[in-house]
């Protein structure tokens, strides 16, 4: 009892009054309301502002056009949900490729290093026209033949070489006593690869990973110059109709409506990350 | 009969001699302590005999068969059947502390996941860390993590078992319960070669005491003897500062 009399008294928290609380934060909206505000006042009374809505923000036209352009960007979403699955799963087998020592996995590793200096050596938009167009036409019998399908296909070889490369870095930043702690107790180098490397490697890097996600997202619309009808081909055909380009303004606030909260969400992960990673410190 | 016979082991690091016509066998159920200055080998001796890193000249035996040996081609053989812990416990940060303590005895010693569990539950109950079963790494302190850390590689029932200064990354007032764990094990005839730093800990646990310098053994003996009356001068020396320091 006599200690806790003691013990001096937590300091008291102290309270903020209701301006102190407020007031920045009318501040910040009433600055953010009077710069956004000043801004689209000289934009809209700008001489060409009239044609420009007409052409661009056209609200008729941006509805009447939304529904193609909404099919197509399904077929982009989910090339991109495909693709990142794929392209998950198969960076990760170079990184792992890339990474073995010993005569034996020689072969891999080299092909590994060879695959991941060629492809990210060429532009995502050659890859996607090579197998876009180049694969369906030398017809070989029982491969598919679409554009979608080589189109994908080029996407996933084409990004997963960063990916491992992602992989790889997350690997190295596993501590070497970890190596030696799985070693020591008799995995081979494989299993310590499976059960001790990949996994904290896949947490290390998955923030890095999330970035090449959202990057995709965008990138998979390269398909369209091999006429996969997704949203921006879509979007084209009606601006080739009409003369009217609202349909890319529509497809652009599709791809925004995916990509923010996907950004959002790769923020989380890193902010959630960080946090781990300081506890551990401590 | 030794259970591990090194004889004129000699190793170099690049030019440098670590390792200086080492000869040392420990037998069944014996304990060897380590000691000597830092930078004089200890760790890399205990690296050697579990060929985590490969030496110059000379032979390690495991109950009279090299280590070089055909039968120990794949090292996992040999890591079977001699375990080590480190300094820096290195458990593995993405898995519970049952899953730490259960993965060698199922992936490398093919033990259903089942018997692993209720052996790795009986050792850990015995080492009075049954409560942390389900605890990650993170979530233990220092002391724990190391007794883990040694439940760990005694769930492979090593024949041997090395330990390279488990204490010294601990709190003082969390080295007792660590070196408790080894006096236990002593006790229960486990084979051990243990390089440390706490020379009240060597002196209550080793039957043999070796004392190292620039990668030789310079003297060794029972604890009493070299503890009290230090034959070599360099010896003298080494156990003179420790004093001064406060730590025997
Ligand atoms: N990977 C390495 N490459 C080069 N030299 C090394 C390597 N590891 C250790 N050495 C050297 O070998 C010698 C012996 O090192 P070792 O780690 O065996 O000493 P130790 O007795 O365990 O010391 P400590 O008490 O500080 O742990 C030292 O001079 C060290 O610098
Ligand atoms: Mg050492």
């Amino acid at each position: 009892m006599i200690a806790e009399e003691r013990r001096p008294a937590p300091p008291a928290r102290r309270t903020l009054s209701f301006r102190e609380r407020a007031l920045p934060f009318v501040i910040s909206i009433v600055s953010v309301a009077i710069v956004f505000g000043l801004a689209a006042r000289l934009v809209t009374s700008a001489t060409h502002w009239p044609r420009i809505k007409l052409q661009f923000f056209n609200r008729d036209a941006i509805v009447a056009a939304f529904p193609t352009v909404f099919r197509g960007f399904l077929t982009n979403m989910s090339v991109w949900a495909i693709a990142l699955v794929a392209i998950a799963i198969w960076a990760l087998v170079l990184a792992i490729f890339r990474s073995l020592n010993g005569p034996w996995f020689a072969p891999l590793k080299v092909f590994a290093v060879l695959y991941i200096d060629l492809i990210r050596g060429i532009p995502s938009l050659l890859l996607v026209l090579l197998f876009g167009f180049g694969v369906p036409a030398l017809q070989i019998p029982g491969l598919p033949r679409t554009g979608l399908f080589w189109g994908a296909v080029a996407m996933v070889l084409g990004y997963s070489a960063y990916a491992a490369e992602v992989y790889r870095s997350g690997m190295e930043a596993v501590h070497d006593g970890q190596r030696a702690a799985a070693k020591a107790l008799g995995l081979s180098q494989w299993q310590t690869m499976i059960y001790a490397i990949v996994p904290q490697a896949v947490r290390n890097v998955l923030p890095a990973l999330l970035n090449l996600a959202v990057a995709l997202q965008k990138d998979v619309a390269l398909l369209s110059v091999i006429g996969v009808r997704d949203a921006v081909r879509e979007a084209q055909i009606y601006t080739a109709r009409t003369f009217n380009y609202s349909s890319l303004i529509a497809a652009a606030m599709l791809f925004l409506a995916a990509t923010i909260p996907m950004a959002r969400f790769t923020d989380y992960v890193a902010r959630k990350d960080q946090e781990r990673r300081l506890q551990r410190t401590v | 009969m030794d259970r591990v016979r090194i004889s004129n082991l000699t190793k170099y690091y690049g030019t440098t001699l670590v390792l200086d016509d080492v000869n040392l066998s420990v037998a069944e159920h014996e304990v060897v302590c380590l000691i000597g200055a830092s930078g004089s080998g200890k760790s890399t001796l205990l690296r050697c005999v579990n060929k985590l890193v490969p030496f110059d000249h000379g032979t390690i035996e495991l109950d009279g068969v090299s280590i070089e040996d055909e039968q120990f081609r794949n090292s996992n053989e040999l890591h079977k059947r001699v375990g080590i812990v480190f300094q820096a416990f290195n458990l593995f940060p993405h898995m519970n502390v049952l899953d730490n303590v259960t993965l060698a005895p199922r992936k490398v010693h093919g033990v259903s996941r089942k018997e692993s569990e209720a052996n790795a539950r009986r050792l850990l109950d015995l080492f009075g860390m049954s409560e942390f079963a389900a605890a990650f790494p993170e979530q233990l302190s220092g002391g724990q993590q190391q007794r883990v850390a040694i439940i760990r590689t005694m769930a492979t029932n090593p024949d041997v078992l090395m330990l390279d200064e488990i204490t010294a990354a601990l709190d003082p007032e969390l080295i007792g319960g660590v070196l408790r764990i080894i006096k236990d094990l002593a006790a229960q005839g486990m084979t051990m070669m243990i390089v440390t730093h706490e020379m009240g800990f060597a002196r209550e646990v080793a039957d043999r005491v070796c004392f190292l310098e620039d990668g030789r053994i310079l003297e060794e003996g029972p604890p009493a003897q070299l503890f009290s009356t230090p034959e070599h001068p360099r010896t003298q020396q080494f156990l003179q500062r420790i004093i001064e320091a406060g730590r025997l």
